[in-house]
C-alpha cells in the first residue's frame, strides 16, 4: 500500500491482488458494487475477483464488471477537499487491549503533519478509570463526531464537517481565535503559537487541506483522519504506522474495518458486538468517528508512577 | 416693573455664566500634573505597542497561552471591558427612563467609560486572535451559527447606540462651547462647529433631541443585556466544565452592573476631587450610587451562589476537579479573596450609611473592580486547565497558566487606553452636562440659547 503511481491501472492491480487475497477492503468498493449489480452486459472475461459486498460477504466477480475510478480520482484540490470522498463514512476503531504504547502512530503523526513535539493530532494517554483499577494507554485521535462542538463555533467556516464524516480545518481560513480548541470537549486540536515546526523547508509547498501542511502561524491544526492517504485508497498513517493491531480502520457504510497491522478486515458491526465497542463521553452528544474496544489485557501495563508527564 | 425684571434677567444671567464657567474648568485648566499623567498613559501604551509587535512577529507564543489553556488574560480582559461597558445603559438608559433625577451629572462619565471600554474590548479581541490579518475573513465569511459572530454584531450595534447616546445630548452642550471657547486653538474651535450641527436650541430641536433620546435609551436595553449574554454564551456554549451553565447570561449581566456601577463610582470620584465638583457630585450622589452598588452586588451573590454551590454540592464528575481547583485548589487563594475583598465585604459595609461616602465608598469600589477583574480571570482560565480527558505529554508548563510580562503589559496598555480616552474627554467636552444641569436649576432655553 505504499503506491506511490495512482493511475487508475495500478489501483486495478492492488484491487485485483487484494480481492484474490480474499480480504477485500474498505478502499476497494464504493466504485465497485454499483457496476457488480450491472448485469445487462455481457462482457464476462473469465477472469474473477474476490470482493467482499456491502452485506458482508464474499462474492466471486467477473474483472470486466469492475470500472475504474477514475471519479474517486479527481485532482486534489481544496475545494475539492472539503466535499469528502462520496459513498464513505469513515470509523477508526482503536483496540485498547492491544495498546503497548509503541507510539510509532504518534511519531508518524507529528513527522507526518510538520507538528513539533508537544503538538498533538493523535495523543496516547495514559487512562485510570478509577483509584484501584490498572491503568491503560488510551490513543486519542479527533473524534471525528457527527455533532461536532468545533464546527458549530467556527465563525468563518475554517473547520468543516465532509459528507463522508471527517471534520477538517482550512488553515489558510482560519482567523486563530482559538474557539475551536475551548469548544473541544476531548482537547484534540492544537495551535501555531510559534513560527511551525521546519517552516522554512515547507515554504513551497503548496498547501493540502487534507494533510493541513504546510501548518502556518497562528492557526489551528487537527487530526484529518489522514484524508491524503483515504483518497488515494490507503489507510490512515497512524493506521498502517502500529506494529500491535491496535487500529481497525473503514469505511461505516460498508460495515467494514481494516486493522493496519494485519491487513485483516472485518465487519464493524460484529467486532464492535463482540467486544463491548464504546465511545468516549457518549453522553455528551458528540456522535464519534472513533469506537473503543475495552482494555481487556490492561493488567500487563505496568504501574504509571506520574501519569501528568 | 421692566427694571425689575432686567435685573433679574441679568442676575440669572450672570448665574449662567458661572456655571457654564464652572462646568468648562476643566478644559481652561491644564496643570502639569495632567500632562504628566498623559505621557505615563502614552508610555505604557507604546510599550504595549511595542510587545503587540513582538508577537505579531513571533506569534501567540509570547503569550503563556499553550493547547491546554489557550484563551488566558486577553480574553478575560475582553469580559472584563465587555461588563464594564454595561454601565452606560444602567445610568444613562435604564435610571433615566425611571426618572431618575439625580444621576444626570453621572450620565456622561458613564457613557464615556462605556465607549471607551468598548473600544478597548474590540482592541484586546483582534490582539487575542492568531491572525489578524485575517480579520476580514468574518466579514466575508461569517456564519451566523457562531456565537462570536453574535458578538461581533451585538457589540458593534451597543458601540454605535453608546456613541449615539454620548454625542446627541452634547450637541446643546457644543453649542454653547462653540461660543464659550473663542481661547482655544482653531482645530478645536472648527471641531465644535462641525459638532454642534448648527444647534439653535429651538423648541423643535429640543424635541426631535428628546425623541431621539428616548428611542435610543429604549433601544439601547435589550442590546446592553445582548452584549454580556452572549459573551457570556461564549463560554456556555461549550460542553466545559465550569462554563457548561445555563445561568451564564444573568450571572454575566448582574456582574457587569455590579463592576459598572463600582467603575463609574471610581471616576466620579477622580473628578470631583480633581476638578473640584462637589458641588455637582455631591455626597448624596455617593450614598445613592453606594446604594445601587449593594443592589447590584447582592443581585451578583445570589447568582455566584447559584453557579458555585450547586454543583460543588453534587460533586459531578468532571465538574468536580473545577470546582475543587476554585475552592479549595490552586485558585483558592484567587477565589476567596476576589469572593470575599470584591463582594461580600464590600456588601456588607455598603449596607451602613458611613461606608457609602465619598472616599470610603472609592475605596470599596476599587476593591470591586480590581475583584471584577480577577473574577473574569477565574471564569476562563481554571476551566481550560480541567479538560475531560488527562494533559499528558506536553511540557509541564502546559499544566500552569500564568501570564507573561508581555501579555500583562499589553493589557495594562489596553487599560491605559481607557483612562487616555476619558482624560482627553474631559478636556475637550464638558464631562458633567451643562445644559441638562442648566435645566434642573430652572434656567430656561431662552437664557441657554442667548448665553
Amino acid at each position: 500500500m505504499e503506491d506511490q503511481d495512482y493511475s487508475p491501472k495500478s489501483r486495478r492491480r492492488f484491487l485485483q491482488k487484494f480481492g484474490s487475497l480474499g480480504l477485500g477492503s474498505l478502499a476497494v468498493s464504493s466504485g465497485l458494487i454499483e457496476s457488480c449489480t450491472n448485469t445487462t452486459k455481457d462482457l464476462a472475461s473469465g477472469k474473477k475477483i474476490t470482493l467482499l459486498n456491502s452485506k458482508n460477504e464474499l462474492v466471486e466477480v467477473d474483472s470486466a464488471y469492475i470500472s475504474n475510478l477514475n471519479k474517486d480520482l479527481a485532482p486534489n484540490h481544496n475545494s475539492e477537499s472539503r466535499k469528502g470522498l462520496p459513498g464513505k463514512k469513515f470509523v477508526l476503531v482503536v483496540d485498547l487491549a492491544k495498546c503497548k504504547n509503541a507510539r510509532k502512530c504518534m511519531d508518524k503523526c507529528q513527522a507526518v503533519h510538520q507538528l513539533r513535539p508537544d503538538q498533538h493530532h493523535l495523543n496516547v494517554l495514559v487512562m485510570k478509570d478509577s483509584e484501584h483499577t490498572a491503568p491503560y494507554y488510551m490513543p486519542k485521535h479527533c473524534q471525528h463526531c457527527d455533532n461536532p462542538p468545533c464546527v458549530k463555533v467556527c465563525p468563518v467556516d475554517a473547520t468543516f464537517k465532509r459528507s463522508d464524516g471527517i471534520v477538517l480545518i482550512d488553515n489558510e481560513r482560519c482567523i486563530g481565535c482559538r474557539f475551536c480548541i475551548a469548544a473541544c470537549p476531548y482537547s484534540a486540536r492544537s495551535f501555531n503559537w510559534y513560527e511551525p515546526k521546519d517552516a522554512e523547508k515547507y515554504k513551497d509547498v503548496a498547501y493540502d487541506i487534507e494533510k493541513n501542511v504546510p501548518q502556518k502561524k497562528g492557526t489551528v491544526t487537527k487530526c484529518t483522519f489522514s484524508a491524503d492517504c483515504l483518497r488515494e485508497g490507503k489507510l490512515p498513517y497512524c493506521v498502517s504506522a502500529c506494529p500491535n493491531g491496535v487500529y481497525y480502520f473503514g469505511n461505516e457504510l460498508e460495515d467494514a474495518v481494516t486493522n493496519g497491522t494485519s491487513g485483516e478486515t472485518v465487519s464493524l458491526s460484529g467486532l464492535l458486538a463482540q467486544n463491548s465497542g464504546y465511545r468516549l463521553m457518549e453522553d455528551l452528544g458528540t456522535a464519534p468517528s472513533v469506537y473503543y474496544l475495552p482494555p481487556n489485557d490492561r493488567a500487563q501495563i505496568p504501574e504509571i508512577e506520574n501519569t501528568n508527564s | 416693573m421692566t427694571d425689575l425684571y432686567r435685573k433679574e434677567k441679568q442676575h440669572k444671567k450672570e448665574q449662567l455664566q458661572e456655571l457654564v464657567a464652572d462646568l468648562t474648568s476643566p478644559m481652561n485648566h491644564t496643570n502639569s500634573n495632567f500632562k504628566l499623567w498623559i505621557g505615563f498613559l502614552l508610555v505604557l501604551i507604546a510599550v504595549a505597542g511595542v510587545f503587540y509587535v513582538r508577537q505579531i512577529m513571533q506569534g501567540l507564543g509570547t503569550t503563556d497561552m499553550r493547547d491546554i489553556a489557550s484563551w488566558g488574560l486577553y480574553i478575560s480582559n475582553f469580559v472584563f471591558l465587555i461588563a464594564v461597558s454595561l454601565v452606560g445603559s444602567l445610568i444613562t438608559a435604564i435610571l433615566k427612563l425611571s426618572n431618575q433625577q439625580w444621576a444626570t451629572p453621572l450620565t456622561r462619565i458613564a457613557e464615556i467609560i462605556a465607549v471607551a471600554a468598548l473600544f478597548s474590548a474590540l482592541a484586546i479581541i483582534v490582539v487575542d486572535m492568531g491572525r489578524p490579518d485575517r480579520l476580514w475573513h468574518i466579514f466575508v465569511y461569517g456564519r451566523l451559527q457562531s456565537p462570536i459572530v453574535w458578538d461581533i454584531l451585538v457589540v458593534n450595534t451597543y458601540l454605535v447606540i453608546s456613541l449615539l447616546l454620548l454625542y446627541l445630548p452634547m450637541i446643546p452642550d457644543i453649542a454653547l462651547l462653540r461660543k464659550n471657547m473663542g481661547h482655544k486653538p482653531k482645530w478645536q474651535q472648527k471641531m465644535y462647529k462641525t459638532l454642534s450641527l448648527g444647534w439653535q436650541g429651538t423648541e423643535d430641536q429640543f424635541k426631535i433631541l428628546n425623541l431621539s433620546m428616548t428611542i435610543l435609551m429604549v433601544l439601547i436595553i435589550p442590546v446592553a443585556l445582548s452584549i454580556h449574554t452572549v459573551t457570556s454564551w461564549l463560554f456556555a456554549s461549550t460542553l466545559r466544565p465550569g462554563w457548561d451553565s445555563t445561568i451564564f447570561g444573568p450571572y454575566f449581566v448582574a456582574g457587569a452592573f455590579m463592576v459598572g456601577a463600582a467603575a463609574v463610582i471610581v471616576t466620579m470620584y477622580i473628578i470631583r476631587v480633581n476638578y473640584k465638583f462637589k458641588e455637582y457630585i455631591t455626597d448624596f450622589h455617593f450614598d445613592t450610587m453606594g446604594k445601587l452598588l449593594v443592589l447590584t452586588s447582592l443581585v451578583y451573590l445570589y447568582f455566584n451562589l447559584n453557579e458555585f454551590m450547586v454543583p460543588a454540592y453534587k460533586m459531578k464528575s468532571g465538574e468536580s476537579a473545577h470546582i475543587l481547583g476554585l475552592l479549595v485548589g490552586d485558585y483558592a487563594l484567587m477565589f476567596w479573596l476576589v469572593q470575599i475583598l470584591g463582594m461580600i465585604l464590600p456588601i456588607l459595609l455598603m449596607v451602613f450609611k458611613p461606608f457609602r461616602k465619598p472616599l470610603p465608598l472609592l475605596i470599596i469600589s476599587v476593591f470591586i473592580v480590581i475583584g471584577a477583574f480577577f473574577k473574569r480571570y477565574l471564569i476562563v482560565t481554571p476551566t481550560l486547565l480541567h479538560p475531560f480527558l488527562p494533559v499528558q505529554n506536553y511540557p509541564a508548563s502546559y499544566h500552569h497558566y500564568s501570564p507573561t510580562a508581555s501579555e500583562s503589559m499589553i493589557v495594562i496598555g489596553s487599560i491605559a487606553g481607557i483612562a487616555l480616552v476619558i482624560s482627553l474627554f474631559i478636556k475637550l467636552f464638558p464631562i458633567i452636562p451643562i445644559w441638562e444641569t442648566a435645566h434642573e436649576k430652572g434656567f430656561d432655553n431662552e437664557i441657554l440659547n442667548n448665553s
